[in-house]
């Protein structure tokens, strides 16, 4: 290629590059100007823990709030345990074919869109959970905590499965020779090598968890209350942007979910943030 | 060989169209000529009707598109209001400001009763309003105080966005509360769906879209009925609008026309609805 050539790709990469960080700034500065008017009354932190009562004049998204962050996280406490496991089966200790059928699946689950999940749980999961607990409708924080955990344990898995087949081979070699079996291996060696991965997965998983919509609109039940426990109906922000969206431009109700996207934007944030700084600090520390 | 085809086509082209012709007389001639496309948004309600109208109108004449979305009745005048839709379905009268802001037009083309529904097999089928309103609110959460079983209730209600709900909210919770315990969904179907899967539910359905799958309850002593609502008797009922932006014109006012005409106002009946003429 020409000198030239390379410089009109390289400055159209460029572009391409100072495009994408504009639009991602510019959807921040976006919600807080059509939020401004919350912001600007000091009314932004009533929001944040306020009820949801738009009939009394209360746009508060705290429930939401809560609901997001509980169902997000326990979501992640039920995927993690799985995609270890899955893991684990798939780069160490199952047989190679296997193996490699397993990460083909999970391959194709990482493909299957959430409205099939959303399906899924509202006639199986939620009549089940309904049964089982023989409390409230089923349509609560637990059934979608567990399918929200399928939805992104694919994400985790393969996370976790590359970072596993990413640690050296000399130290495996080294446990084989030592005699280890390879479940010691596993748990001696290859998770202290491969934290840094695992974290990540998890970490993506949250931001999955966090930002997914369709699941958690169809089988949480979206109720407003501030929930107390798994079994509680609960709503979250993005449900609740997704429900209230078609609110009058002009009502306070529409107003309030730019706040919604603000918190949920600094959320993400966080969690990109805290990727970002686990990856660097995990740099310097390796041997 | 290849133009023989073509008048082949033409000819066979010709004689479907004499045929659908004769076959459809009436209200739906306004369409034979016409070709373009026409947006319906709005309430769920409507639903059901818009189809059925769309396809009788799309079968005689396929050079009309006509697609249908739901979003409640907020989202329909909203829609219609910024242009993004021709037609905007409402199952509320819209609001004096709403009217004023966008300059709409309203078209009430049939009357429609909000029903309680519960589980088919709930035994429970009568209420009075008090109860209905302490049920909602939440002041009574178990079907034993109804004499029902001894079970938890489970309240189904809908998004900020729903006509159904402004009407069962003003006129059988007299704009009382709800509880925040309650479940959302989305859509009169949505609703039938959820109530009909939760034998211990509670939740409130357009008249239209009740069916076997749900258990209808009284309200205050009259039965949900088409006939309870058609005599007024039956106090939970509301207008169905179709909603256009300034005076309609081409294709949604000749819409607009056939449900009101003796056809489109059959339709509207065969769902369920009480057709205004």
């Amino acid at each position: 290629m020409t000198k030239i050539g390379e410089t009109i790709w390289e400055r159209l990469f460029l572009l391409c590059a100072i495009a994408s960080v504009v639009v991602t700034v510019l959807i921040f500065g976006f919600m807080v100007v059509l939020g401004l008017p919350l912001f600007k009354g000091g009314h932004f932190f009533y929001l944040l823990t306020q009820p949801w009562l738009p009939s009394r004049h209360a746009y508060g998204i705290y429930p939401m709030i809560v609901g997001t962050m509980f169902i997000a996280s326990l979501a992640v406490a039920i995927a993690f345990p799985l995609s270890l496991g899955c893991a684990s089966l798939i780069s160490v200790i199952a047989p190679r074919p296997f193996s490699r059928f397993l990460r083909r699946v999970v391959h194709l689950m990482t493909g299957v869109p959430t409205v099939i999940y959303g399906f899924v749980g509202v006639f199986l999961l939620v009549p089940l959970m309904r049964d089982l607990f023989q409390r409230g409708s089923g349509m609560c924080i637990l059934s979608a905590a567990l399918m929200l955990a399928v939805l992104i344990s694919p994400t985790m898995i393969l996370f976790f499965a590359d970072s596993f087949e990413h640690v050296p081979r000399p130290y495996l070699d080294a446990v084989d020779a030592l005699g280890g079996r390879p479940v010691q291996k596993f748990i001696y060696v290859m998770i202290p090598c491969a934290w840094r991965g695992i974290l990540t997965g998890c970490i993506l998983g949250i931001g999955r968890a966090l930002g997914d919509t369709l699941v958690a609109l169809m089988i949480a039940g979206n109720a407003i209350q501030v929930p107390s426990s798994p079994l509680d109906s609960a709503r979250v922000l993005t449900a609740h942007i997704a429900l209230v969206i078609a609110a009058d431009y002009d009502s306070l109700e529409f107003k309030s979910i730019f706040a919604c996207g603000v918190v949920l934007y600094i959320f993400t944030t966080i969690v990109v943030l805290a990727v970002r700084s686990l990856g660097a600090s995990g740099r310097r520390q390796e041997p | 060989m290849k133009s023989k085809t073509v008048w082949t086509g033409l000819a066979m082209a010709l004689c479907l169209l004499l045929v659908s012709n004769s076959g459809y007389a009436g209200a739906l001639d306004a369409f034979k000529d016409e070709t373009g496309s026409l947006k319906i948004a709005g309430g769920t309600a409507h639903i059901p009707v818009m189809q059925e109208a769309a396809k009788r109108i799309m079968t005689l004449n396929s050079n009309i598109q006509i697609s249908i979305a739901g979003g409640g009745s907020s989202v329909g005048i909203k829609q219609v209001g910024e242009g993004l839709v021709d037609i905007g379905n409402s199952g509320r009268k819209p609001t004096d400001e709403e009217i004023a802001k966008y300059g709409l037009k309203l078209f009430k083309w049939a009357t429609d009763g909000v029903g309680i529904v519960v589980h088919p097999k709930n035994s429970v089928r009568a209420l009075t309003q008090a109860q209905v309103m302490d049920i909602f609110a939440g002041k009574i959460d178990n079907w034993k105080a109804l004499g029902g079983e001894d079970k938890g209730i489970n309240v189904y209600t809908r998004d900020e966005a729903s006509g159904t709900r402004e009407v069962f909210w003003e006129k059988a919770l007299n704009k009382g509360e709800i509880t925040t315990r309650a479940n959302f969904v989305v859509s009169n179907g949505a609703m039938k769906s959820a109530v009909s899967q939760d034998p211990y539910g509670i939740g409130y359905v357009s008249v239209g879209h009740m069916d076997e799958t749900v258990g209808p309850v009284s309200f205050d002593g009259v039965a949900p009925t088409l006939a309870n609502v058609k005599s007024g008797e039956y106090k939970i009922a509301r207008g169905l609008f179709s909603n256009t932006k300034g005076d309609p014109t081409g294709l949604a006012k000749k819409f607009i026309d056939y449900l009101f005409s003796t056809e489109g106002q059959e339709i509207a009946a065969g769902n369920g609805f009480i057709p205004v003429n």
